[in-house]
């Protein structure tokens, strides 16, 4: 008779800190325990080394210049896109533009596709637990168009109610934009069944990648959507820089978004042609140091093996949500069977600021607040939450921390 | 019982008190204890237009002007929140616009809680501190004209 027995590769986590200096900083006179990776995620010294060689060695402008360094950096700056194209599943580089983050990649979908693509009547499906990122721009769009905008129910754990999605979509469906994992809750949204659906209404889907690309296996191929976004530096990369995906045949007839160099063929004072994707979209010098930065953190994440990480940050997670829970009076927001390693609580007869202010002072960093989610808030019934949300680089000696740390803020508050 | 005192003294006596501590959760235990026996707002004034904008907790301020000195009262749904601004009552409650308004408030980095001073803190001291001023201002206006 056949055994069979699952070997876990090993995964050093005391290894992996080495490789981020920050993680040696103390914060009121203990050692930070940084638990805001939702927010941002820690750099890896390679990416800011990354930097620091890119402004040593070969800063110049890319593209058109004929000189060594302009050369040089044209060629990191576009290796970046090849990676970031096998990182997320991509057919082609250019399907994929670079934007500031994924902010950005929403606004301009919203102004360029949508501009073009929605008019009175027709209706945008969102759901309630997204960022407000993803929420403003279709807003401003249906109002500028007499657009209608939907929204996607979420159930009491914190899951999107897909009866309730699949009953709002019709002919008139445009678009539907849905996040890929809940900044407030953690809850893996079943996009492909998302997108699925909307298909067969003849809508495009938008999918924010923002809190999903650092954690999860992105094949935008497999999944089908039309656009995707996620921001660099929540994947251990630099900020101000981020990716819009969209498929070919789309981006192409999409008008242009912002004017100006690189993204132009030919100009006269009548007329203007422009360059193809994907620098139709990427107006202006770009972000060049971060891009290039960037493809080192993408690299660093590969090599370490998502797969590997999700194993220890889902470790982390069961254990974090069973000392928390164990806790009296403490309450998670968002219980989702599929959840990425984020817990959010908030706590009787406490402010989730208050216990932020106290955790701070024992030299934790957690998000306190709305968290850009104030509909998301105003369901839960709750002002806001306090969010831990961990990274590889955490460890279970430092979930005890924030237990600790959470028990002595209620004791003072209480 | 502060009537008499000066702006400056009624400092200098917060951060007396603030020496005699030696650890964080001492200072912040004293902090949630002025917190908590702030008294309510009753909630009638609990208006929107009350709401001190740019503070992640909810904070109301209201101010009443008499005898050309001006009253305040606060409350908050977070309990540190509501012990710094009853600091701040304390301190700058009762005094002329112009006190009021010239005042350095040089405690807070006395007692060391200028870090929520940061604007990152979006806590709101720093909006608080800024409302407190613009009703001083605005009753020395009225009153001047």
């Amino acid at each position: 008779m056949e055994t069979t027995t699952t070997i876990r590769p090993t995964f050093d986590v005391n290894d992996i800190r080495k490789s981020f200096p920050i993680l040696e900083r103390e914060v009121n006179n203990q050692l930070m325990v940084y638990l805001d990776n939702a927010a941002t995620s820690q750099k890896p010294q390679m990416v800011i080394d990354a930097l620091n060689y890119y402004y040593s060695n070969y800063n110049a402008n890319i593209h058109r210049g004929i000189h060594t360094l302009a050369e040089e950096a044209t060629t990191a700056y576009e290796a970046t896109r090849k990676t970031v194209k096998d990182f997320i599943g991509a057919k082609l580089s250019n399907e994929i533009i670079f934007t500031r983050g994924t902010t950005e990649g929403i606004n301009l979908v919203a102004y360029t596709w949508g501009r073009k693509n929605i008019s009175e009547g027709d209706e945008i499906i969102i759901s309630a637990m997204e960022h407000h990122s993803n929420i403003v721009p279709w807003q401003i769009l249906c109002n500028e168009k007499k657009a209608v905008l939907k929204i996607i129910p979420v159930s009491d754990e914190g899951e999107l109610l897909m009866d309730e999605y699949k009953k709002l979509l019709s002919s008139k469906t445009k678009l539907v934009s849905v996040v890929h994992v809940s900044n407030s809750l953690g809850t893996v949204n079943p996009v492909k069944e998302i997108i699925e659906e909307a298909h067969k209404v003849g809508a495009v889907v938008f999918v924010d990648g923002a809190q999903s690309t650092v954690h999860l296996d992105i094949d935008v191929q497999e999944m089908d959507c039309d656009f995707f976004a996620f921001s660099g530096h929540k994947v251990y990369g630099p900020t101000g820089i981020g990716v819009l995906y969209g498929k070919k045949k789309i981006l192409e007839e999409m008008p242009v978004f912002m004017g100006g160099g690189e993204m132009i063929k030919e100009v006269t004072f009548e007329k203007t042609t422009f360059n193809e994707l994907p620098y139709k979209y990427e107006a202006g010098t770009p972000n060049i140091a971060d891009t290039i930065a960037l493809k080192v953190a993408l690299d660093f994440v590969t090599e370490t093996k998502k797969n590997i990480i999700r194993n220890h940050e889902s470790d982390l997670l069961k254990y974090a949500t069973e000392q928390l829970s164990a806790i009296e009076g403490l309450r998670i927001i968002g219980t989702a069977k599929n959840k990425v390693s984020l817990i959010s609580f908030v706590i009787k007869n406490t402010h989730p600021q208050d216990i932020g202010v106290l955790l701070d002072n024992q030299g934790i960093a957690v998000r306190t607040g709305h968290h850009c989610t104030q509909p998301l808030m105003a369901r839960f019934g709750v002002p806001g939450t306090v969010r831990a949300s961990f990274a590889m680089y955490n460890t279970k000696e430092e979930v005890d921390r924030l237990v600790a740390a959470v028990k002595k803020a209620i004791k003072m508050l209480t | 019982m502060n009537e008499n005192k000066t702006i400056k003294e009624r400092e200098e006596e917060i951060t007396e008190e603030f020496s005699l501590f030696d650890t964080w959760e001492e200072k912040y235990e004293y902090i949630i204890d002025l917190g908590k026996k702030l008294e309510p707002l009753d909630d009638k004034y609990k208006l929107p237009e009350n709401i001190i904008k740019g503070c992640q907790s909810t904070v109301w301020l209201v101010s009443e002007f008499k005898d050309g000195k001006v009253f305040y009262k606060a409350d908050s749904d977070a309990v540190i929140v509501k012990g710094l601004i009853s600091m701040l009552i304390k301190v700058l409650s009762g005094n002329t616009p112009d006190e009021i308004l010239n005042a350095k408030l040089d405690f807070i980095k006395n007692i060391g809680m200028m870090s929520h001073l940061a604007q990152t803190r979006s806590n709101g001291l720093v909006s608080m501190i800024k409302q407190i001023k613009n009703y001083a201002l605005a009753y020395k206006t009225v009153s001047v004209n």
